[in-house]
């Protein structure tokens, strides 16, 4: 191929090698990549993607080089002669073609379909099957582990399910308020939480690692923040984090005494009207557990690192990290909210 | 064609040039005549075109670049709410209601509509409706508390719109514009349906009807079984919010899933409503700029009638992650896939009618051609979304977006505009310019690719819709920049489109009453037409008159 020689075309030439490798790293560095699946749910869609892709792919290449050959064959030249063309009013045989192929790729393609769905939805819960409850929140998102006893916000811990002993997490799935939408792209598709109504879905990621998502169903002012964590464990991890995590909250901080005041400052404001700290009077259901609070590396359902500073300016006003977020500020003087801070910074 | 000395003196009377300015304003507020109803729908969704897209453009600035600031995520609500709501009652429907309206009387040969006074009743309480939506911005907390436009989305979600989610009177605002908009729309659709089948002139069967008719009369038949449920709801929901029912309120046990399946028996439905005007556009300006009759007119007629049938039961694909379970999704699938075959059926009779014609590259055309290629391209998008398990991943996502903004933008807004350069000189006499055409053409088409191809890829990539920001380090960053940038090509083709509309008023080369040499009623009158239409009730004999008259040597009749 020679080089093309005015700027325009060069540009053009350039292109053609670029974009493919603009896409594919776009593609590569994304963790919420639907198309680079690390569970079975969403290994299945990708494996039907393919196909639906490669089908439209073709249609496009038939239909749109058709269309494109016909405009320029046949369009009007200075040269052609002022007759009308011959008037063709339509072709049966031509016709019923092009209704009877179609419907045989649409049965294919419904066939291949219903498939999926059914591997999906209705296969049996395995013996080994994790249970977990999800509630959706405005904004935020309350697991609890019905069976091992653990209650968490916003951070889900899941163990991987390797092939030899599959251990998929079921995830039983309602709202509290408006309605929600579960997606980690990497491992399955969404399934909505909707208030009095019961869904369930079920993911088995098969690699160690952080997971990311979030809400996909405007749930009101603060839809955007509503992120999503999920980290996939190897068993061993996961059980030493269920030990950790079925303790009560640690209530003595000796050689801390902003902790220790911090406590009483908490537990002495609305605070435990919303919170839990398991083993104290902290009992509120409105907002996250906060019982293991510093063992989570994010607060706010995933768009703040759980830092103290950022803790700090967080109880001082969430309005102002979070817009719409339904935790008020308490209006507490820079003291309460140092040692404050000093006490939530314990709670591993 | 020849005029009686009785109609030339109605013809005067009926001039509305050289009066003082307050009667022509008295003349247009009180006009029962189609078509200076349909103008009115026309101009009036223009203005909500500029609204809406100028709502679209503050959204695509915010979303530019991660982390932005650049308005606060209440009033982002706001924008896409008012943005989809204005979009689809207050431009898409009254903009083709409007066309019909001009159009439909002009195609069949009669003098008006069937009920001149109900058509004026339903265009001022469809204006009123979205005057109503956009008062909100100053009324919905209190005459002098502004900006509490609606936030709920233009789809409304129970519970999200229910008195604990959603105080204040902004949803009351959205529930009555819409309401009120329903109104309107099922006025119009009854008209419609009333002259399609009572007022045709002499000789024009229903199989001999030109395929716009045909398809105005599906559409009609759509808005009656469409929008009363959603007209229905709208009460429903007012009960709710107002007297303590809980038809939605799920607080007090009532469902969020209810009104999702009132809500898209009237959303999906109201695809084809908008859409079928679209075909209906292409139907008449690829044929007479290809200079070939329709190929497969019967076929035509059979895919639209059955696109609608099959349309009302596709719903329940916008529902596919709400746990239908696997029986109801399957059967929504098939119903889903199976619409892609009239679908496909149209495709490929346009494809047959260009197939050995002479095809005329006119400004019209030229949006028409970008219609067929970008429709087919939508065609597949929604198969792709049809595939339940591929929905899960993809509903709700930036995905979704970029395709449904395919059809509507990429199908009927470029449908529309070769319209509106195709009967422009009809309406007021004056050949639009060529070469602002092309601009218009060329940044629209430009900013369209930019804007709406590069919208599917951060669906891929995880971005859900109606967040009003973005963190970093996902990979939307670059395509979110881009979308913008093309956001900002298509209001400046619409732009040139507004100035091209104004300035070929007074400007443009007269047009004659037939400058395509087209072959349907309407061209066979003086351009603007009179207000009675026909001085004579035409009488025809084939689906392309002016044809036979133009070729008495081989006239269509004998072939059909």
């Amino acid at each position: 191929m020679t080089e093309p020689r005015c700027g325009f075309a060069r540009f053009l030439h350039a292109s053609t090698y670029c974009l493919p490798l603009v896409a594919a790293t776009t593609f590569a560095q994304s963790p919420t990549n639907i198309f680079d699946p690390a569970g079975t749910p969403a290994r299945d869609i990708f494996g039907l993607s393919m196909l639906v892709l490669s089908i439209t792919l073709v249609i496009f290449l038939i239909v749109a080089g058709l269309l494109l050959y016909a405009l320029i064959r046949f369009r009007h030249r200075s040269t052609d002669s002022d007759r009308e063309p011959a008037q063709i009013y339509g072709s049966n045989q031509i016709e019923l073609s092009w209704t009877v192929i179609p419907i045989l790729i649409v049965v294919t393609l419904f066939l291949t379909t219903t498939r999926v769905i059914l591997g999906t939805e209705a296969i049996p819960k395995p013996a080994s099957a994790m249970d977990v409850t999800v509630i959706g929140h405005q904004f935020w998102w309350e697991y609890n582990y019905p069976k091992l006893g653990v209650v968490t916000a916003n951070e889900l811990h899941v163990p991987i399910s390797d092939p030899a002993t599959p251990t998929p997490t079921y995830l039983t799935m309602s709202s509290a308020d408006v309605d929600h939408s579960f997606w980690i792209p990497r491992l399955a598709g969404k399934t909505d939480l909707l208030p009095n109504r019961i869904n369930t879905m079920w993911i088995d990621p098969q690699a160690t690692g952080l997971y990311l998502g979030q809400c996909a169903q405007y749930c009101g002012t603060q839809h955007a923040k509503m992120l999503l964590r999920v980290y996939a464990q190897t068993p061993q991890e996961f059980a030493a984090w269920i030990e950790q995590q079925k303790k009560p909250a640690q209530q003595e901080f000796p050689g801390n005494p902003a902790a220790t005041e911090g406590q009483s400052v908490f537990m002495k404001n609305a605070c435990i009207n919303c919170h839990t700290v398991k083993g104290t009077v902290a009992t509120g259901r409105f907002g996250p557990d906060l019982t293991h609070l510093a063992s989570r590396d994010t607060i706010a359902s995933g768009p703040i690192q759980n830092t103290p500073e950022n803790l700090r300016k967080w109880v001082e006003d969430p309005n102002s990290m979070k817009p719409g977020s339904l935790m008020p500020s308490m209006h507490l003087d820079d003291h309460d909210l140092d040692v404050i801070t000093a006490y939530l910074s314990q709670l591993h | 064609m020849t005029t009686t000395p009785v109609l030339e003196a109605i013809d005067e009377t009926l001039e509305t040039q050289g009066k003082p300015p307050v009667n022509v304003i008295y003349e247009w507020l009180t006009t029962v005549d189609h078509k200076k109803i349909g103008l009115m729908y026309i101009v009036y969704a223009l203005i909500f075109l500029v609204v809406a897209g100028f709502e679209a453009i503050l959204m695509r600035i915010q979303l530019a670049i991660p982390n932005n600031h650049f308005v606060s995520p209440q009033v982002f609500n706001q924008l896409f709410t008012m943005h989809g709501t204005t979009m689809v009652f207050f431009m898409g429907m009254p903009i083709l209601f409007g066309m019909g309206n001009y159009l439909v009387p002009l195609m069949i040969g009669a003098r008006d509509m069937a009920f001149p006074r109900l058509n004026a009743f339903s265009f001022w309480i469809s204006a009123f409706a979205g005057i109503l939506l956009y008062f909100s911005y100053f009324g919905a907390s209190g005459l002098y508390a502004a900006g509490s436009a609606p936030d709920v989305g233009w789809f409304a979600y129970a519970p999200l719109t229910s008195k604990v989610f959603s105080p204040g009177h902004s949803t009351d605002y959205w529930t009555l514009a819409v309401f009120l908009s329903g109104v309107g729309s099922i006025g119009t659709a009854l008209n419609i349906v009333t002259t399609i089948i009572c007022m045709r002139c002499k000789g024009m069967k229903m199989s001999r009807m030109p395929l716009l008719p045909w398809l105005y009369l599906v559409m009609s038949g759509l808005v009656f079984v469409a929008v009363s449920p959603l007209t229905a709801a709208q009460v429903m929901l007012t009960l709710d919010r107002y007297l303590g029912a809980h038809f939605f309120d799920t607080q007090a046990g009532g469902s969020a899933i209810l009104w999702m399946h009132f809500f898209w028996i009237f959303g999906h439905p109201e695809v084809y409503v908008l859409v079928l005007p679209a075909f209906a556009f292409a139907n008449e300006v690829i044929p007479v700029f290809s200079r070939k009759a329709m190929f497969g007119y019967p076929a035509m007629v059979a895919a639209s009638v059955a696109i609608g049938f099959i349309s009302l039961s596709v719903w329940a694909h916008h529902m596919f992650t709400v746990g239908m379970g696997p029986a109801g999704n399957t059967f929504f699938v098939f119903a889903t896939m199976v619409i892609s075959v009239p679908t496909g059926i149209k495709i490929f009779n346009w494809l047959a009618t260009i197939w050995g014609g002479k095809i005329i590259f006119a400004v019209p055309m030229m949006f028409m051609v970008g219609f067929l290629f970008q429709f087919l391209i939508a065609g597949l998008t929604g198969i792709m979304l049809s595939a339940a398990p591929f929905d899960w991943q993809l509903s709700a996502s930036y995905f979704v977006v970029a395709h449904f903004h395919y059809v509507l933008v990429g199908a009927i807004v470029f449908s529309l505009f070769g319209a509106f350069y195709y009967w422009y000189p009809k309406v007021t006499g004056k050949m639009m310019s060529d070469t602002l055409g092309k601009w218009h053409f060329w940044l629209f088409l430009i900013g369209f690719h930019l804007t709406f191809d590069f919208m599917h890829v951060p669906g891929l990539l995880g971005m859900p819709r109606r967040i009003y920001t973005y963190e970093a380090g996902r990979g939307w960053d670059t395509l979110n920049f881009i979308v913008g940038v093309g956001a900002i090509f298509q209001a400046a083709g619409t732009l040139v489109l507004v100035y091209n509309m104004i300035h070929s008023y007074y400007k443009g080369k007269e047009a004659g009453h037939d400058p395509w040499d087209a072959w349907t009623l309407e061209w066979s009158v003086p351009s603007p037409p009179p207000s009675y239409n026909f001085a004579i009730e035409p009488t025809v004999n084939s689906r392309r008159p002016l044809w036979d008259l133009k070729h008495p040597e081989d006239p269509d009749s004998d072939y059909e």
